[in-house]
């Protein structure tokens, strides 16, 4: 990462006798992905911007489990809980800003059971926080008058009921919000949940994603906004399925807020 | 008196009945494993008042909604009309409700109930032609054939002739109720006399002129109709519980056993816990514990049949009248896949009745070789679920397919080791490196430096 923002690790943190306002579990797409990565280093961008003093795991990170465990293999799952739980509760963590909506939901609602309490937060419900209190300005002039459709994550939406923060947020760009005919609590999957991005599709007679990337055509928009990074990996494959990437572009919530606000 | 004692004994019988099958269908659900619902009331009143009795998630399909709506409110309001009925029934009186609320307030409820039958009449008429003319999608479906499709037919015939049996009643009642008392006395057909309504009901008075005006068989059309119509009303009563209509009774209970957690939230296995704490916990003394129960069966981990579900994942099971929202709604199913989330609830009530009904006659220990995976619903099905919970939002009664797909893939990846290639890489990659692709942990911060 270019530039001078210093990433921390709650190792360093912890080694300088100080505690971050928010740990940043990146997650394993936000840490290999190439393209997830973006994401990640846009949404470090955003929170160096806003002030706020925040830490990684970096290297004692570690799968939350969650593609195991909507798979079945709950030994898998509870194993990598358990480890992800002692590091966690070893450094006093008390606040989790994340990017992703599968490891939003599995520590919010899983971990607690098995010893990890936190108080977890999606990026958007963050930037919107961030925003509201005044400690990140944007201005929408390099999108306005674009047309911005945002694909619910499932495991953010009806999972969690979290409609609003995401659309708060975009709001402030000034652009054109078009809603897909299927949203909110209706709207479809990209297909990825529920371990199937790690395996081939089922025999049928389309992608999920297809079906999905059809829902946004149909609306012609110039950015199919996400806020997950599977659901930004399907929508961009399905764009490219229909020869549509020189026009539309998929990009997660936080890279829109980042390139608003010039960062 | 004759039509008294006779009207009693179908009486009888007919709860008799009633209640058996209810034993059946709730020991049939005990079956299942334990599950503490207990608590949380308010919230669960307040689910119950929304999603049941409000119809709240049903009108987010406008037309089916509303037309269900009609005969809900039809169903129950008219049934008033029948406790009349069966007080008349029982002790021979004639529309015994009029003497006690008096004329006016009794005319102001028959034609209610006349409005409402109309509109039950009309609402089962659009869904007779959705589900047989305009042939919706959601109607059809593998699972959709034979039984369940004559089923939902024989349900909106019943009903049309129920109301339609209403209708004619009231009009020839109405006619007789008409006549004056002296009449009516000469001819032998005194209890129709002593009412007077001023004017005709509502609906059945305006075909009631196509109806002979000879009393006698007036009366007979109107006792006729009354005994259809009251029959009619203890068969289907007896006939609900064998079919998908049995929803009428248990989506209150089941609505009221809603899950209150994010639907995101997914449960933890205990039994699973204790083993990762022996396996990863340092302070954890395995000779702590009390000595496991001898005779205990051991417990799976998932599920393989419908007696590893609990019992709240059953009564969703005979919650469930096959309307297929969660299928029109589900990706797998949309993309042509296998899945379709209402197959799996008609499969695990259709295992837990094979299941029940072979332990009351061979015994509780009978085992008959079959299991719900495998046998009724396939490997290829359940892989294909993106657990988007899509199927849960869309039920109206709070039906959870998702909860069965999740234990039924337990099973297979713990117990039988039967998940696909791909994804024993990715359990391999969790395992190995703390990520489901061949990435070293080490290498989790290169990010930062790119």
């Amino acid at each position: 990462m270019a530039e001078n923002i210093q990433i921390k690790t709650m190792a360093e943190m912890a080694a300088a006798g100080e505690a971050p306002e928010v740990l940043f579990w990146v997650g394993c797409m936000g840490s290999f992905d190439d393209r997830a990565k973006k994401i990640t280093k846009a949404f470090a961008k955003l929170l160096n911007q806003a002030g706020v003093s925040f830490a990684v795991l970096g290297t004692e990170e570690s799968c939350t489990g969650d593609p195991a465990k909507r798979a079945g293999n709950e030994f898998l799952y509870q194993m990598q809980a358990f480890t992800n739980i002692q590091v966690l509760n070893a450094y006093e963590v008390k606040r989790i800003v994340t990017a992703c909506p599968h490891c939003f939901n599995i520590i919010k609602n899983e971990y607690p059971e098995l010893g990890g309490n936190y108080e977890v937060i999606h990026h958007t419900q963050f930037l919107q926080k961030l925003m509201d209190e005044g400690r990140l300005k944007v201005e929408g002039g390099a999108f306005k008058g674009k047309r911005i459709t945002f694909h619910d994550p499932c495991y953010l939406g009806r999972a969690n009921g979290e409609y609003e923060a995401p659309r708060q947020v975009l709001q402030k760009l000034d652009a054109e919000l078009s809603e897909m005919k299927r949203c909110k609590e209706r709207g479809l999957c990209c297909g990825a949940g529920g371990a199937q991005m790690f395996k081939e599709a089922e025999k049928g007679n389309k992608e999920v994603n297809i079906e999905r990337t059809e829902d946004a055509l149909e609306i012609k928009p110039d950015i199919i906004a996400a806020g997950c990074p599977f659901c930004n990996t399907m929508m961009t494959d399905g764009v490219k399925h229909f020869n549509k990437e020189e026009e539309i572009e998929v990009k997660d919530i936080a890279e829109l807020i980042a390139e608003a606000a010039d960062l | 008196m004759v039509s008294s004692i006779i009207f009693v004994i179908l009486l009888g019988v007919t709860i008799f009945f009633f209640t058996k099958r209810i034993r059946e269908i709730s020991s049939n659900i005990n079956l299942g494993l334990d599950l503490d619902l207990s608590g949380n009331s308010a919230e669960r009143w307040k689910t119950m008042a929304r999603v049941a009795l409000g119809q709240g998630k049903l009108v987010t399909r406008p037309v089916a909604g509303i037309m269900h709506v009609f005969i809900y409110l039809g169903f129950i309001i008219i049934n008033i009309e029948v406790l009349e009925i069966v007080i008349d029934g029982v002790f021979g009186t004639h529309r015994v409700l009029y003497g006690l609320i008096g004329p006016a307030a009794y005319g102001f409820f028959i034609n209610t109930f006349e409005i409402l039958a109309v509109l039950v009449l009309v609402a089962c008429v659009v869904f007779l032609l959705r589900r047989n003319v305009i042939n919706l999608k959601r109607f059809r479906g593998k699972e959709m054939v034979k039984w369940p499709t004559s089923d939902a037919n024989i349900i909106l015939v019943v009903e049309i002739l129920l109301m339609g049996a209403f209708l004619t009643m009231n009009a020839s009642d109405g006619l007789l109720m008409a006549m004056d008392a002296e009449s009516l006395a000469s001819l032998g057909l005194d209890k129709y006399s002593g009412f007077d309504f001023g004017e005709p009901f509502l609906v059945s008075g305006m075909f009631a002129g196509a109806l002979s005006a000879d009393p006698a068989t007036l009366m007979f059309t109107e006792r006729a109709m009354w005994w259809f119509h009251i029959i009619g009303i203890f068969a289907f009563l007896n006939y609900v519980p064998y079919s998908k209509h049995f929803h009428i009774i248990i989506s209150f209970p089941n609505t009221y056993y809603s899950r209150l957690q994010p639907s995101g939230e997914f449960n933890n296995l205990e039994s699973v816990k204790k083993e990762v704490e022996l396996m990863m916990d340092p302070e954890a003394d395995p000779y702590a514990a009390p000595a496991p129960d001898e005779n205990a069966a051991p417990q799976r981990f998932g599920a393989k049949d419908v007696t590893d579900l609990n019992w709240k994942q059953l009564m969703d099971a005979y919650s469930c009248t096959e309307c297929g929202r969660c299928t029109s709604e589900c990706p797998a199913n949309q993309t042509g896949k296998l899945l379709s989330p209402r197959k799996i609830m008609m499969d695990t009530r259709d295992r837990l009745e094979e299941v029940g009904s072979a332990k009351r006659k061979h015994g509780q220990d009978h085992e008959d070789g079959k299991s719900l995976v495998g046998d009724y619903i396939s490997k290829e099905e359940l892989w294909a679920c993106t657990t988007c919970n899509a199927c849960v939002q869309a039920c109206p009664v709070n039906i959870n397919p998702l909860s069965i797909i999740v234990d039924l893939r337990r099973f297979l990846v713990m117990e039988e080791s039967a998940a696909p290639q791909e994804l024993n890489m990715m359990f391999t990659n969790v395992e190995n490196n703390g990520a489901p692709w061949q990435f070293a942990q080490a290498d989790r911060l290169n990010w930062k430096d790119e």
